[in-house]
């Protein structure tokens, strides 16, 4: 499984080359757009960015006071028997609320351990195969006024556990 | 939303509170004094980095708008959906707007595709005659959603990036594999739970 990773070494330049060459064919003003969709990152990131500090001190706190490190020993026998990093429980769990919340303790995880460590790998396989659950399904919800949600939620529980146990596959096959 | 809120709001203050009792209790409390000052520093310094990577990224794909290729790519995805939701008529205005919804999804602009999704639901309402009962077309388009097909993780790969990764975008076959299998199960699920349903007399 190790060719999987070449081929990441190529995703991003292939769809580069593609994005650039279909409009260089077809003739779009592709410098001015790429400058005014530049712009809108920004905003997408200038966004995010109260949301960030507020969890990211509330991870750091937890990290330093030595909170985390207590909720990941209680999990141990637990995680073990599952061949689960007990260190990525509270990751996975969060990331079924909230996102931002799931990102501070992935940041928390690369300053520990560091992004290219098996559990800074393995976290982020699961941050780029699952989703947030319940905070989307709230959203989307609400709009069309739905108050029963019928086999919803047992269907996206079931995805994210793939994405999840697959994440741990795939990170021990490639790595 | 508002319950989402509210669990936001106890999430977050029981993180602090809890975390500084720890502290005082395990007497690491110059430590969270620490942790609370870098912290909020180290919050803008990474969004320094993802201001790069992020723009870079929606300006490519700003490109990949502009020259018609998303569309393509949406109309592309039409005879799979087909299969997803066989129930819409074929010339509605919600295939277009679920397409749109997973496309973006699936190139990594989250904030693109929520717009989109959204109408796609109110759209299936009035199929669904505004009952207060999930259609079968719903909890399809919210599982495969949920599921996440994603080609780049764009934010992880800032992450990464950020912490010193030699090689940020390694992760990403062996995301794509593993979020491929998800959509896959979300799929099959979808579509069995659909056959029940019908059984059952529902829609």
């Amino acid at each position: 499984m190790r060719f999987l990773i070449y081929i990441s070494d190529y995703i991003i330049p292939f769809l580069l080359f593609y994005i650039i060459g279909f409009g260089l064919l077809n003739k779009t003003n592709i410098f001015d757009e790429f400058i005014q969709g530049a712009k809108d990152g920004f905003k997408v990131v200038l966004d995010i960015l109260p949301t960030l500090i507020g969890l990211m001190v509330a991870i750091g706190i937890l990290r330093a006071s030595g909170a985390l490190n207590i909720v990941s020993d209680f999990l141990r026998p637990l995680t073990n028997l599952l061949h689960f990093p007990s260190q990525l429980v509270p990751v996975a769990i969060i990331k079924m609320f909230s996102s931002s919340a799931a990102t501070s303790l992935v940041l928390d995880i690369f300053k520990e351990y560091g992004p290219d460590s098996y559990l800074g790998r393995m976290v982020s396989v699961m941050m780029s195969s699952t989703e947030t659950i319940f905070y989307t399904l709230a959203v989307y919800f609400m709009a069309a006024g739905v108050k029963k949600t019928r086999y919803t939620l047992l269907g996206c529980l079931l995805t994210t556990l793939t994405g999840i146990i697959m994440s741990v596959i795939m990170t021990k096959l490639v790595f | 939303m508002g319950k989402v809120k509210i669990m936001l709001n106890y999430l977050w203050g029981i993180m602090i509170v809890l975390g500084i009792t720890v502290g005082v209790l395990r007497g690491e409390i110059g430590e969270v004094s620490q942790a609370t000052i870098n912290s909020s520093k180290e919050a803008v310094a990474l969004c320094i980095t993802m201001l790069g990577i992020m723009a870079m990224w929606t300006g490519i794909m700003q490109v990949a708008k502009k020259s018609g290729l998303i569309a393509s790519l949406t109309k592309a995805l039409r005879p799979f959906l087909r299969l997803l939701y066989p129930d819409i008529p074929k010339d509605h205005v919600v295939n277009e707007y679920i397409a749109s919804n997973m496309i973006a999804n699936i190139l990594g602009l989250g904030w693109a595709a929520t717009p989109m999704g959204l109408m796609a639901m109110k759209e299936l309402k009035k199929l669904n005659h505004d009952s207060e009962v999930a259609s079968c077309d719903m909890c399809t388009l919210l599982i495969i959603n949920i599921s996440s097909l994603q080609l780049i993780p764009v934010n992880v790969i800032a992450y990464r990036s950020q912490y010193g990764s030699v090689n940020p975008a390694e992760i990403l076959g062996a995301g794509l594999v593993a979020t491929i299998c998800s959509t896959f199960v979300g799929f099959v699920f979808s579509v069995i739970a659909r056959k029940l349903s019908y059984r059952n007399g529902h829609r």
